[in-house]
């Protein structure tokens, strides 16, 4: 995903714990995503989700997979 | 009947503020997710009836994922659900997302009031909501309100004994969300607006570019104004009440009072200390009504108050989060993340809130890291006041030393300690608030809330420190210590054995500990290793109670240790590998 792009959530693989952590912030199957930047060296990545801007670390954000409109 | 109340809601809804607003107890508020880490507990009369109420830390739901969460949902419960009325916060900014926490919590069957906060931010962001519609689908009450500057929580502390025991079925996750949207639909109404400078801002600070220029600028010029404040104060304020009102005073009591007597001449070197040239000298005089004050309230408190004043703006506007994130990947090669950079900077304020706040941290591991790093290498207010004081007179330079020397500590211990310490970091995951401006009323009160707990803690220990020295010294207790380390001392470290007394005092009070060594006559090189030492050796007591509270007491062996030896190396590297200079 690119910056600025904006996409639909298809997944949120990696375990149940972190589903539910990403759920009960927001992020869940369906919701509409917007990736605002990302940082070199595997550096953390922010997006926007409904009114929440969020940052998260890359590990964490490959597992959010998106299907980009 | 109502015994209990409990603040409940998502991280940086503001739930401290209406804490405040509804019990008189001031607590810290910022605009970043985590500033509450402990439960704050007051009271809250209605009709004459004393109510307990506790403030929790933020939590996006009822399953925790870290310390401070754990806390929050542990102690809801704790109690019977009929024993406590849950006045859940929420963003109205952010409704979507906060609901979730709103429905897990009416579904869990606690007595729940929704108190609709920062309602005054809605309007310029194109935000309407139907509260009326909101409270028949909660089927609780709603209460809009704007906590800030006290709006609708009157009504709020009214509206608490509407509420009763409900039934809502329990869906799963999915389906929650699912109905949350349905909610939204019905009571919210969005209207397009256009970008704003604030949004603007906004997106150029979580730039990797931009928000490292940004990150710059806001840095270069904190500094510039803590500087700024703090020598003003001291150019302005005190040093003309200590020059031209407060030593004249002492003088005159000095000359009035008789030279008899050994109690005398005891009393004598407690309260006024030693005479250089026959005057009062306000740095090196040693005394309880000299030098005592005038480190506390003329070197230390003026730093305190402009350190404070631009830590509270950087806190309120909502900055700090941005920072954390252009971090993230430095501090990841020390075993932290991004959002460590928080505890560091309330640790340059006092290492103790620092260390407290390291519960934001996910792991033990990371706040054993980070509680070291911070009680070694980041120097509390008082003591770089201090330093800039003694070292700044002979050139920036040294000053600069000093910090070089400790950022350089941190990343190699950090590094050293990320590969040795079993286990890994979790990385960064942090909602980024949006920029707020806050109100100078709010400001005002956060300032001088720390600034009374600066005095209330720092000016007792520091006349007891100085009333204990003194006595110590008077009776040539030191000479002891000064012999038994001065193979250390001098040998090692290249200093004279009375510094030695200084370090000791560092343990009580590190910006005494350096009045210590103003006495001494100090070469610059001398005077820059014993100061770099201070920082780094021992921390003072309160710090390490709070290390032995927060790690326990394996941990703070291991976290005693490090600095030890720490301490030993750079005090040699130091001595032996810089040349003095010219």
């Amino acid at each position: 995903m690119k910056e600025k792009q904006r996409g639909k959530i298809a997944e949120v693989s990696g375990g149940n714990i972190f589903a539910n952590r990403m759920m009960s912030m927001g992020i869940y199957p369906g919701k509409k995503i917007t990736k605002l930047s990302h940082f070199v060296f595997r550096g953390p990545i922010t997006i926007k989700v409904g009114r929440t801007v969020l940052a998260l670390g890359h590990g964490m954000a490959s597992k959010i997979i998106v299907e980009i409109e | 009947m109502i015994k209990r109340i409990c603040l409940v809601g998502n991280p940086n809804v503001g739930k401290s503020v209406v804490f405040s607003r509804l019990t008189g107890v001031q607590v810290i508020s910022s605009n970043y997710p985590g500033t509450t880490i402990e439960i704050t507990k007051g009271y809250l009369k209605i009709d004459e009836e004393k109510i307990e109420v506790a403030d929790l830390p933020g939590t996006y739901s009822l399953e925790p994922s870290s310390k401070a969460e754990e806390v929050a949902v542990a102690l809801l419960k704790e109690y019977q659900k009929d024993g406590i009325v849950v006045i859940n916060i929420v963003d109205a900014t952010n409704l979507e997302r906060n609901l979730y926490l709103t429905l897990q919590l009416i579904e869990e069957g606690y007595q729940t009031v929704v108190c609709l906060n920062m309602c005054d931010d809605t309007k310029h962001r194109g935000i309407s909501i139907n509260v009326a519609a909101l409270e028949k689908l909660l089927d609780v009450p709603v209460i809009s309100t704007c906590a800030v500057t006290g709006v609708g929580i009157k009504l709020l502390i009214q509206r608490l004994k509407e509420t009763k025991l409900t039934v809502r079925s329990k869906p799963d996750h999915k389906e929650r969300w699912q109905e949350i949207g349905k909610i939204i639909e019905q009571v919210q109404h969005l209207e397009h607006r256009h970008h704003t400078l604030r949004e603007i801002l906004e997106d150029a600070s979580v730039r990797p570019f931009s928000g490292l220029i940004m990150a710059m600028g806001i840095i270069y010029a904190s500094f510039k104004v803590v500087r700024f404040v703090g020598e003003s104060i001291i150019n302005k304020i005190t040093d003309p009440i200590f020059f031209n009102l407060y030593k004249p005073l002492l003088e005159k009591i000095n000359s009035s009072l008789g030279q008899e007597g050994s109690l005398y001449s005891f009393l004598y070197h407690l309260l006024i200390g030693d005479l250089i040239n026959g005057k009062i000298d306000f740095k090196q005089s040693l005394g309880l009504l000299t030098t005592a004050p005038y480190i506390e309230f003329g070197m230390v408190l003026p730093y305190v108050i402009s350190f404070y004043f631009v830590l509270s703006i950087l806190e309120d506007t909502g900055y700090l989060p941005r920072l954390a994130i252009l971090l993230d990947n430095l501090l990841h090669h020390l075993g932290l993340h991004g959002y460590t950079i928080i505890p560091v900077l309330l640790g340059f304020g006092c290492n103790v809130p620092g260390i407290l706040s390291t519960r934001m941290l996910e792991s033990k591991r990371e706040r054993f890291i980070a509680s070291t790093l911070i009680s070694i290498g980041v120097p509390c207010v008082p003591l770089q006041a201090m330093i800039f004081g003694l070292l700044g007179s002979f050139g920036g330079f040294y000053v600069g030393g000093v910090y070089l020397v400790l950022f350089s500590l941190w990343i190699i211990l950090g590094v050293i300690l990320n590969r040795t310490l079993k286990g890994y970091s979790p990385e960064l995951l942090l909602e980024i608030p949006s920029y707020r401006l806050p109100p100078l009323s709010v400001l005002g009160q956060k300032l001088l809330f720390r600034i009374k707990g600066f005095l209330i803690e720092a000016a007792p220990v520091v006349l007891l420190g100085v009333l204990i020295i003194n006595t110590l010294l008077f009776f040539r207790l030191f000479d002891f210590f000064s012999s038994m380390f001065s193979p250390i001392i001098t040998g090692l470290f290249g200093l004279p054995k009375e510094t030695v007394i200084a370090l000791l005092i560092g343990f009580i009070r590190k910006d005494v500990a350096v009045g210590m060594l103003m006495p001494l006559g100090l070469t610059a090189k001398q005077l820059f290793i014993s100061a770099t030492l201070l920082a780094i050796s021992f921390p003072c007591i309160a710090t390490f109670v709070v290390l032995f509270k927060e790690l326990g007491f394996k941990d703070l062996l291991k976290a005693t240790a490090i600095m030890i030896i720490v301490g030993l190396i750079v005090g040699i590297v130091l001595n032996f590998g810089i040349r003095p200079f010219p």
